[in-house]
């Protein structure tokens, strides 16, 4: 393997890039943006026809929307963003070209096409079946087969990844064991491995069903192999995500993990355990016994949110291990306060991390309990969940990571870095709206997707409590909130590609001296010790049983059921 | 760093900080506490799902429908036209889903059982008994069997929280439930 390649390092950061490596960065982060913005103006309009004063879709497109939003939102931004990240914890991070960037690039191409296919089926108004797509509701064939080769396209993606790993090992670009970040993205590979064979074992049936080729499909099994790939593609963006959360600690703060062991163990809990959770979208299924629904949807005895919540000590962890160590040791949290809260790189990340558990992760657990679904399943309190996860934990994370890579890919200095500097909070603060005020609109029984909550056209009305209303009203603002904050994230990033001052030139050979690892040691034995954040974990977990069990309360409060 | 391989070739002897390995206690412990929940509410809780389901032919179960309709009909809901049906308590009482309507209105009597069954004719829907806040999924060609017991008397309406279509939105139906 001896082709040449062209390769430079960044002057500022001394980061490695491979040049296709970092073509296919920038166009699959890009392009992302581009879906990120589209989907998220539909997701401004569905917040905005839920407020039930201002209603301002139709109900035919309310619905198109809806599927719209699903797909480009969470299917179509993340995963080519995810494609970039796969690159950069591959080729960057271990300082070799990328195996097969032939492979790569049709792995974008074909991605690019399926998602707009798919997306031209929906706005064109035949295929409005949300992007779950519930059989025995019929879409055009070309809905799915759109998402069939745009899955097809990030399985080529995903494997060039594998194959980058292969060829780091085979030069030798890096000594023992693999960067903490990248591994992290192999458990997101390796997760993604598995939720295209769930989708591809789904779809191509039901595509052939939907041409006529096959007369049934069952809606019990469709659902349940279809969350093995709608679930686990949310898993691979946790394992992303909170890959970032490590990278950005160390980039920012030259923080190292308090133990590998320890931080790698978790990954592995999300490799073992993850996949299980299709069962959080089957507790009120008939057909399905308890006991296959308890195993699953606990992740076998919660030990993937055991993994998260072991993240969730030690990302912070690792900051005020960093922090401590320059000097930020005055009382508890004087490392949090004096943490860059104006680099919206810092600020993004962190938010998302607090909003990611507290908001998304505790209420997961608490949905995905077998008895407690009972009064949550399709009500809002479901999007009001994996907004605070998908968007306050992977979108946002992706978001602050792009204001360290765009200007560094692109060689241009960020345009308009006072609205970045609040950006984050803008847009952190909309979708902590979203999250929160769906949530409690669920919890009043709301129903999701559905268009009109006073039910003015059904033969046999139905009202609900005005709270639920008001609850209503504010996640439509905090849905402009959130619209804004993206905006203004789209129009940053595509002003520093296109109007960002320029840097020098590329001809420093020399990385720039890396920061100061914390501490030496790979163990955590001999380091400093973070009692900030073990105080904030117990805060966590205290809100977390708290709420665990008044929700336990809420349950016992309906009718009998046996 | 976490971009940089360990500094430690064998980083998995190294010794782990005391306050790690709390927290990893703790949450492992906490993780567990959370599994017996489930398992202990089946045996001490009152509101578990039934294991209890049949495959079932749709037109099968709209047979079964309207010979309840037929038996135990009392009134008409005003000039809708939709009867209202009083099975006997402890009965197998069945309700359906189509587009878009649940079929019949049932009237139960508070603090008594009853075996309902739902299936539905065409496409999957959501059973939302409102306000109560009990929600099921309700599939095509599936018999769901829930053993319910009303706890409250009043007006109920169940809302379909599946979408199901274009009209998905005027899917409601009702419930009465009467004191003893």
């Amino acid at each position: 393997m001896s082709i040449l390649s062209k390769s430079r390092i960044c002057p500022e950061t001394g980061l490695f890039f491979d040049d296709q490596a970092e073509k296919l960065i920038k166009w699959n982060a890009v392009t992302g943006v581009v879906f990120l913005l589209v989907g998220g103006a539909f997701g401004v309009l569905m917040a905005l026809t839920r407020w039930t004063e201002v209603h301002i879709l139709p109900a035919d497109w309310f619905y198109l929307l809806l599927t719209a939003h699903g797909l480009d939102a969470l299917i179509v931004w993340i995963i080519f963003f995810e494609m970039a990240v796969l690159y950069l914890a591959s080729s960057t991070l271990l300082k070799v070209r990328l195996a097969a960037p032939k492979w790569a690039w049709l792995g974008y191409w074909l991605m690019l096409i399926g998602a707009v296919i798919t997306n031209v089926m929906v706005l064109e108004g035949d295929s409005s079946v949300m992007f779950t797509s519930y059989p025995p509701m019929k879409a055009h064939p070309l809905f799915y087969l759109g998402i069939i080769i745009f899955a097809v396209g990030a399985l080529i993606g995903t494997f060039c990844f594998f194959g980058t790993l292969v060829l780091a090992k085979e030069q030798k670009t890096y000594e023992g064991s693999l960067p903490l970040v990248t591994f992290g993205a192999l458990t997101a590979a390796i997760i993604a491995v598995f939720t295209i064979a769930s989708g591809a074992i789904i779809l191509v049936p039901t595509l052939l069903w939907s041409l006529g080729y096959i007369a049934h499909i069952d809606p019990l099994m469709y659902k349940t192999i279809w969350w093995a790939m709608g679930h686990s593609s949310q898993q691979i963006n946790v394992s992303a995500h909170v890959s970032i959360w490590y990278l950005i600690a160390a980039i920012i703060f030259g923080a190292k993990p308090l133990s590998e062991k320890v931080s790698r163990m978790a990954f592995l809990f999300y490799i073992f355990f993850l996949q299980l959770a299709s069962a959080h979208h089957l507790l009120v299924e008939p057909g399905l016994s308890s006991e296959w629904k308890i195993f699953n949807t606990s992740y076998a005895m919660y030990l993937a949110v055991l993994g998260s919540m072991i993240h969730g000590l030690t990302v912070p962890g690792s900051i005020e291990a960093a922090q401590r160590k320059k000097g930020f040791n005055k009382g508890l949290f004087e490392w949090l306060r004096r943490a860059p809260w104006g680099n919206p790189v810092f600020s993004g990340m962190f938010m998302s991390l607090v909003m990611f558990g507290f908001l998304g992760g505790i209420t997961g657990v608490i949905m995905g309990t077998e008895q407690i679904n009972i009064i949550m399943h399709n009500t809002l309190y479901v999007p009001g969940h994996f907004h605070a996860t998908v968007v306050a934990g992977t979108t946002l994370t992706f978001m602050a990571i792009s204001y360290f890579l765009v200007p560094v890919l692109f060689r241009r200095e960020l345009w308009l870095p006072g609205l970045a500097k609040w950006q984050p909070y803008i847009y952190g603060l909309g979708v902590a709206g979203i999250s929160v005020f769906m949530m409690a609109a669920g919890t009043l029984g709301v129903s999701r997707r559905h268009w009109d909550n006073n039910f003015a056209d059904a033969t046999l009305g139905f009202d609900y409590p005005a709270a639920a209303h008001m609850f209503l009203a504010l996640n439509g603002l905090s849905g402009l909130l959130a619209g804004l904050g993206g905006a203004s994230f789209c129009i940053i990033m595509v002003g520093t590609i296109l109007w960002g001052k320029k840097k020098g030139d590329v001809a420093a050979t020399e990385p720039a001296p890396a920061p100061e690892p914390a501490v030496h040691q790979a163990g955590s034995a001999g380091s400093i010790a973070v009692p900030g954040t073990f105080v904030l974990a117990l805060i966590f977990l205290g809100s977390f049983i708290l709420y665990y069990y008044v929700n336990w309360k809420y349950l016992s409060e309906v009718w009998l059921l046996s | 760093m976490a971009i940089h391989p360990p500094e430690t070739k064998i980083w998995w002897k190294e010794p782990v900080h005391s306050i790690e390995i709390w927290w990893v206690l703790i949450a492992l412990v906490w993780s567990l506490i959370m599994f017996v929940m489930m398992p202990y509410w089946h045996v001490y809780g009152e509101q578990n799902l039934s294991n209890e389901a049949y495959r079932v032919d749709p037109e099968y179960f709209g047979e079964k429908v309207e010979d309840m309709v037929k038996k135990y009909t009392i009134r008409e809901e005003g000039d809708t036209g939709i009867p209202v049906v009083a099975p006997p308590v402890g009965s197998d009482v069945f309700l359906l889903a189509r587009l878009w309507e649940w079929y019949p209105i049932l009237e139960l009597k508070k603090g008594e059982k009853y075996r309902l069954h739902l299936s539905s004719m065409d496409w999957m829907h959501g059973f939302s008994l409102q306000p109560t806040n009990i929600n099921l999924s309700i599939h095509p060609g599936y018999d769901f069997v829930v053993t319910i017991t009303p706890t409250e008397s009043g007006k109920f309406s169940i809302i379909c929280n599946e979408y199901c279509g274009i009209g998905h939105h005027t899917m409601a139906g009702r419930m009465y439930v009467t004191d003893k």
